[in-house]
């Protein structure tokens, strides 16, 4: 219904918005002195929200940082400056394409950086591999990943998928049962759409595996903004532990939910949005203890020296999940260049091969892929610290059971 | 388990309600259908947050001054906006117009919020504080909500039924063509139903600010929760979209409850779709 809504009035006023189609900020122009870089991103539309605090800024402070510093250095020593050629694709697949086309064919641009969200990569997968150029998917999960590296052999997939992030929940959950500090139940909800589905999916057999019982497990409606009924019947289930996988705006009404009624689970964990800065002003200063997805290294002074140059340059930290991880793919293609040059094929090989040095350390893709990443953080002590998995460099020891709100 | 659902539903329809006041009376009196209604209680929901951010006004004063500023709003908007539509469209043309218009206002609304807020999720803690009636803990800023939506609603039923005021409004709802006729200002009364129902929207919006996490590009999620009680409720019907709205909350969490809350929108549609088929005119509308 929802859809079709959207579809029909998409129809309607199509004829009114077809003039102005592309909205360009930039045009390319050929020059030896500088390297062309397009991207069209979701600026307006739903998509727009996660875009704007994942892919832009990064995109924006990194080609700032860059040309600051006097350009992107060559193989052969010299330095090339960044122009940038950004597109809106207004949250429209349709309209990314689109734009993906015109950036190759047309702008014919040195090098194209990625949308954000899985649907928004595996849109353009097809026409970048078409068009060879190298295609750093950093906000997408999938556990299809291993499929997609080997199918466009010039894709780099680096978020994981679901099956990632549940497994290692349910690692750091199985730790703390084992120790006594929770019992072996779990209530667990999901949004009813493809995140959470996967999650869920991943979730329900390493429970089970682990030796949990899920005694509370249902899913709920994208755009649920009522969770009262939900946090209750989980309240009321006797587990010790709250699992939910959920967006952004879920996660932040059951938080607030379960605060308004006095909900305390040992373990709250919640997905997309935890890790977002603006978590700890919704608890209402009450963060510390909930666990997200996610995670940065606390220890790490290249994490903070890259939080403090986000906040100057775009006036407020980044997540702390996707950001880094995004940030980190533009450095790698920065030191990628610098090792062979602009040639996509040559690109594709070292990003590929290569280890960087990356702010979230060294950096070496397995088959395409970015393995090592945090599945679980925590906010401890008003920072979002990655503890699991527990043997990755840095991670922090989980605090469990959560200080009641 | 009764009373658990009873009071959660109550307060879930009470917030949905109050989101469907202003559209009822904007589509029901100025015949003008607002796609741009979610963007408008959008606007004042991020008006509420950056007054509490900025300034440090307490969000309860913004939700009781910001129904004035809505109406001359929705005053401005009328004038400037859609009197050129009304005044050269004749028959059904002006449903039409309207909606194309009203779509392009959402776009514009949405990219001055894009560009004044930025793209960010905006979630404020104010009043989360539990509040327990009869046993069951419902959130302060939720029964905040539902007592505006009592309160508001009940007095516009009151006086859309007693006064002359009321009378003349519901005149031009019900025939716009023969209103002039015993002397009333169709475009005065057409435009006070718009700037009424812009003011609405702007509490509303508020309203939801307190608890809701929202985003500059959700506000097609209020439109269409508002367009599917309007149309429950009959149209230009503000008891039908009350009673609509209270039925859609108990609906929701008795669903999300007793059954599977992965089915709350589906039971949502399921009786949206046998009120569209049996009653198209509304639960509550004449036929």
């Amino acid at each position: 219904m929802v859809n079709l809504f959207k579809h029909a009035k998409a129809c309607t006023t199509a004829f009114a918005i077809a003039a102005s189609s592309f909205m360009a900020a930039g045009h390319a122009t050929a020059a030896d002195d500088t390297i062309t870089i397009g991207y069209a991103v979701a600026l307006t539309g739903p998509n727009a929200t996660g875009a704007g605090i994942s892919t832009v800024p990064n995109y924006r402070l990194w080609v700032d940082q860059v040309n600051g510093d006097g350009g992107i250095e060559m193989p052969d020593g010299s330095r090339k400056m960044i122009e940038v050629v950004e597109y809106d694709d207004r949250s429209s697949n349709e309209d990314l394409v689109r734009a993906i086309e015109r950036l190759a064919s047309q702008d014919k641009v040195d090098l194209i950086l990625p949308p954000w969200g899985t649907g928004a990569n595996l849109a353009i997968a097809p026409l970048m591999a078409r068009f060879g150029y190298p295609q750093l998917a950093v906000t997408a999960v999938t556990d299809k990943a291993p499929e997609f590296a080997a199918r466009w052999d010039r894709s780099f997939w680096m978020l994981g998928g679901g099956h990632d992030y549940a497994t290692g929940l349910v690692d750091v959950l199985a730790q703390a049962r084992d120790a006594g500090t929770i019992n072996n139940k779990i209530a667990a909800v999901s949004v009813a759409d493809g995140f959470g589905i996967d999650l869920i999916k991943g979730a329900r057999p390493a429970f089970e595996e682990a030796g949990f019982e899920l005694v509370y497990d249902e899913s709920y409606p994208l755009g649920t903004s009522d969770f009262a009924a939900i946090m209750s019947e989980a309240q009321a289930s006797g587990a010790d532990s709250f699992v939910a996988f959920s967006y952004p705006p879920g996660s932040f009404g059951m938080t607030k939910t379960a605060q308004a009624m006095g909900f305390n689970p040992k373990v709250f964990y919640i997905s997309v949005g935890g890790a977002f800065p603006i978590y700890p002003g919704i608890a209402d200063g009450k963060a510390d203890g909930v666990m997200a997805i996610g995670g940065v290294d606390g220890t790490s002074d290249s994490v903070k020296a890259y939080f403090d140059a986000h906040t100057a340059f775009v006036g407020n930290p980044p997540d702390s999940w996707a950001s880094a991880v995004t940030f980190a793919s533009l450095e790698m293609l920065e030191q990628a260049i610098g090792r062979v040059g602009l040639d996509h094929g040559d690109l594709a090989a070292e990003l590929s091969n290569g280890t960087f040095d990356t702010v979230i350390g060294q950096v070496k893709l397995e088959d395409n892929q970015l393995r090592d990443l945090w599945t679980v953080g925590q906010w401890q002590n008003g920072a979002f610290v990655g503890v699991g998995p527990a043997d990755k460099t840095g991670a922090a020891a989980p605090v469990i059971p959560k200080p009641e709100w | 388990m009764f009373v658990t659902i009873l009071i959660l539903g109550l307060v879930l329809g009470g917030t949905y309600a109050l989101l469907a006041l202003g559209l009822t009376l904007q589509y029901g009196i100025a015949r003008i259908m607002n796609l741009a209604y979610g963007e408008l209680t959008l606007a004042a929901a991020f008006v509420l947050v950056a007054l509490m951010q900025g300034f440090g006004i307490s969000p309860l004063l913004t939700v009781a001054l910001i129904g004035p500023v809505g109406y001359v709003v929705g005053s401005l908007l009328y004038t400037v906006m859609m009197k050129p539509l009304v005044a050269r469209s004749s028959g059904g043309k002006l449903d039409v117009d309207s909606i194309l218009a009203t779509f392009g206002l959402l776009f514009l609304i949405q990219g001055v919020l894009l560009l004044v807020f930025g793209p960010n999720f905006t979630s404020i803690s104010y009043l989360d504080k539990g509040v327990t009636i009869f046993g069951v803990t419902v959130a302060l800023n939720r029964l905040i909500a539902l007592g505006i939506c009592v309160v508001v609603g009940g007095a516009l039923v009151i006086a859309l039924a007693t006064t002359r005021w009321g009378l003349a409004l519901r005149a031009v709802a019900q025939t716009p063509t023969s209103a002039p006729l015993v002397g009333l200002d169709v475009n005065k009364v057409a435009r006070q139903g718009f700037a009424l129902g812009t003011a609405l929207a702007a509490t509303a919006g508020a309203t939801v600010a307190m608890y809701q996490t929202f985003s500059a590009s959700g506000g097609v999620v209020f439109t269409m929760k508002a367009l599917v009680i309007v149309i429950m409720g009959g149209v230009g019907n503000v008891g039908g979209a009350l009673a609509a709205g209270l039925l859609l909350g108990l609906v929701e969490t008795f669903v999300a409850t007793a059954i599977d809350p992965g089915l709350t929108l589906a039971a949502t549609f399921a009786i949206f779709l046998l009120v569209l088929l049996f009653r198209p005119q509304g639960l509550f509308g004449k036929a």
